[in-house]
């Protein structure tokens, strides 16, 4: 089984991208990444967004803040995550698959890495509460752990289909002492909740601090994020390193809603010759079938339809259920420096269930979207036999448990 | 039709405090027979919503009124073409969010209010510094960008959008979603203070003006109010353009009584 991860790549003619020099830095001053993100915010928001930027810059460049966060993230979080050569599943396919393990780390996904920055941000700004949206509850769960450790409330917005949808998450987050306010506007899912968090937001600047679960929403957020979230893409550069003879993977896959994971992911990746590959739900590729817009405070790629009404995304994984993408994958996607694909949800059900029989991982059905393109690629012949691919398992299935036997 | 901010200001020199009702567009088959209610009941211009699906400036009832708009298959351009299509003698103002006017294109946006004749307009999620870009596009239109100013915006952002605002200076009166209040908030008074001491243009108080004495009391602050929920609530509660005109009225009524100089004859549909 061990001949796998060590045979030697070399990287195919028009895999290096070394040419396109998109890099993932600081937005520009309005908080732009190329023609996306800035801040479309009410008036009312405009200091609280401009209060955050600043606070977050300087602790950002605060040596103890980080080495404070760096703490949280290795005795709390359980990092650094391991990345797992999946073994049986590269043979089958004949291409090196390599899992970064974040569906390990606390709570169950990536979304502790995020939370736990904001939250000490949070605390060191003054606040006493977090606020927060959640889809498949784990952005929730994550804050609700947060709130505990750091002693700060937490209220969490969340559609009231999610709530049906992820029962288990919900029972959680209230155990954890988060209030789950259920939304009941529109689609009853995550663009909803969003909408509902930043209302509240506004009635509460003062006090309460707003936990964005993507990097979505206006700026600080998505560079804010994206930098909490690159501990994902810094690791993994490292543990590829060590794992491959080439250094670096020939493919970078990871599943985008709002696009954190990836985001996070990406960062490490971005300045070498790896193919960036994001992987949107079907009924939720913003990236695929959207048009320009300006959503939840910022310009993006948003799915709307012929009147300029957003419209609600369809996915089995809620959350992936975002009709947006964040606004540096869509200029990622402008510039050619990643590729955004879709997945649909049969595919993904299988992808479960053969990572789970192969490696003996259950992801998360939003991760399980990144396992499903990695399985189409190799079988269509697009990935070619012996490449190398690195994959962000960005969380566990235990929450997807009822919905897969539903569906099983 | 005379633009916003000229007639506005042409009011006010009459010793008029002024009332902008609000009315989201396509609410009901007869909605245009509301506007008329409203300019008939003294109304001194009319902002028509244009429903989104995301108003995240709104609270539940101007939710559910955009909703409502929408499920009845309402889109900007048949707000647009109804509105092209009759004289209310009182200039309209759109106000919506900026995802319709991005999905259009800004210029083709404002040119297509310029020719309903609409000639004003309000996006509540472009604050100031995001506003350059459709700023020049509405001027180029000629139609005039109302800004937002909030209770918690600084003093130099404060100066700017009162000398950027076009038509007249909308002041959130408070922290929160446009909705029903007990009572003018707090911060209402002293964002009308500051605001009345930068400039010269109208101010106009908004959110949470729930009634004639709400709206009595904000006009001593301010040049007058723009009243939208506690309109909205009657209308999806079912009340005909006839009772929502006499609410206007009742407003109207009481913004006349509480000025200093009284205005005659402009409550006429009082019932
Ligand atoms: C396990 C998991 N992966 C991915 C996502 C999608 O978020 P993002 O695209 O920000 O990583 C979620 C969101 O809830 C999630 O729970």
């Amino acid at each position: 089984m061990s001949d796998v991860s060590l045979r030697p790549v070399s990287l195919r003619p028009g895999s290096t991208l070394v040419g396109r020099r998109t890099k993932m830095g600081d937005p520009d001053r309005l908080g732009r990444f190329g023609d996306h993100g800035g801040q479309f915010v009410p008036e009312s928001l405009v200091p609280a967004c401009q209060e955050l930027e600043q606070a977050f810059r300087e602790a950002w460049a605060d040596p103890r803040f980080r080495r404070d966060l760096d703490r949280l993230l290795a005795v709390q979080a359980g990092r650094p995550t391991p990345v797992t050569p999946a073994w049986n599943l590269s043979v089958e396919l004949g291409v090196t698959i390599l899992l970064k393990r974040e569906d390990l780390a606390h709570t169950g996904s990536h979304k502790i890495n995020n939370v736990l920055g904001q939250a000490l941000l949070a605390r060191r700004m003054g606040k006493t509460r977090l606020i927060a949206e959640t889809g498949a509850g784990q952005h929730g769960v994550a804050t609700a752990t947060a709130g505990a450790l750091l002693g700060l409330r937490v209220t969490v917005f969340m559609g009231e289909r999610d709530m049906e949808r992820q029962a288990l998450n919900v029972f959680r987050m209230r155990l954890l002492g988060a209030e789950v306010v259920p939304v009941t506007a529109g689609s009853r899912t995550l663009k909803d909740a969003t909408s509902e968090a930043m209302r509240h937001w506004v009635t509460c600047v003062d006090s309460a601090y707003y936990c964005a679960g993507s990097v979505m929403g206006p700026h600080p957020y998505p560079w804010m994020v994206r930098e909490l979230q690159r501990v994902i893409g810094d690791e993994a550069r490292t543990q590829c390193a060590a794992e491959l003879s080439t250094g670096v993977p020939d493919y970078v896959v990871a599943c985008v809603g709002g696009g954190s994971n990836a985001a996070g992911t990406f960062a490490g990746f971005v300045d070498t010759a790896a193919r960036l590959v994001g992987v949107e739900a079907e009924g939720g590729a913003a990236a695929t079938f959207g048009r320009v817009g300006v959503l939840h405070g910022f310009r993006s790629y948003v799915l709307q339809d012929d009147n300029g009404q957003v419209v609600e995304a369809h996915s089995i994984a809620a959350g992936l259920d975002y009709p947006g993408i964040g606004p540096e994958h869509a200029h990622l996607a402008d510039s050619g420096r990643a590729r955004y694909v879709t997945v649909s949800d049969d595919e993904v059900i299988a992808a479960v269930a053969r990572l789970a029989r192969t490696e003996g991982i259950l992801p998360a059905l939003e991760s399980a979207h990144a396992v499903a393109w990695v399985l189409r690629a190799a079988d269509s012949g697009e990935l070619p036999p012996g490449c190398t691919v690195l994959v962000t398992l960005s969380g566990r299935g235990d929450k997807d448990i009822t919905a897969l036997m539903e569906r099983l | 039709m005379t633009g916003v901010e000229v007639h506005l200001r042409e009011q006010r020199a009459r010793g008029r405090k002024l009332l902008v009702p609000y009315l989201t567009g396509g609410i009901t088959a007869d909605w245009i027979e509301y506007a008329r209610g409203y300019a008939s009941a003294g109304a001194d211009a009319i902002e028509i919503g244009l429903p989104f699906s995301d108003p995240i400036l709104d609270g539940p009832t101007i939710q559910e009124a955009s909703d409502r708009a929408l499920a009845r298959g309402v889109t900007t351009r048949s707000v647009l073409e109804e509105l092209a299509a009759v004289r209310l003698g009182v200039p309209l103002i759109a106000m919506t969010y900026y995802n319709l006017v991005v999905h259009e294109g800004a210029a083709a946006f404002c040119a297509a209010l310029a020719a309903a004749g609409v000639r004003g307009l309000i996006v509540s999620d472009v604050p100031l510094d995001e506003a350059d870009d459709l700023r020049g596009h509405a001027e180029t239109a000629g139609v005039e960008l109302t800004l937002l100013a909030s209770p918690v915006t600084g003093p130099e952002r404060l100066a700017r959008i009162a000398a950027l605002s076009r038509g007249f200076v909308y002041a959130v009166s408070l922290m929160g979603t446009t909705g029903e209040r007990d009572r003018v908030a707090g911060s209402a008074a002293l964002l009308a203070r500051r605001l009345t001491a930068l400039t010269d243009r109208p101010v106009l108080l908004g959110f949470g003006i729930s009634t004639p004495d709400h709206a009595a009391e904000a006009a001593t602050l301010a040049d007058g109010v723009v009243v939208g929920t506690a309109l909205m609530r009657r209308i999806l509660d079912g009340a005909t353009p006839a009772q929502v005109s006499a609410v206007v009225a009742g407003m109207r009524q009481a913004l006349d009584a509480g000025s200093p100089s009284e205005v005659s004859g402009s409550a006429s549909v009082v019932s």
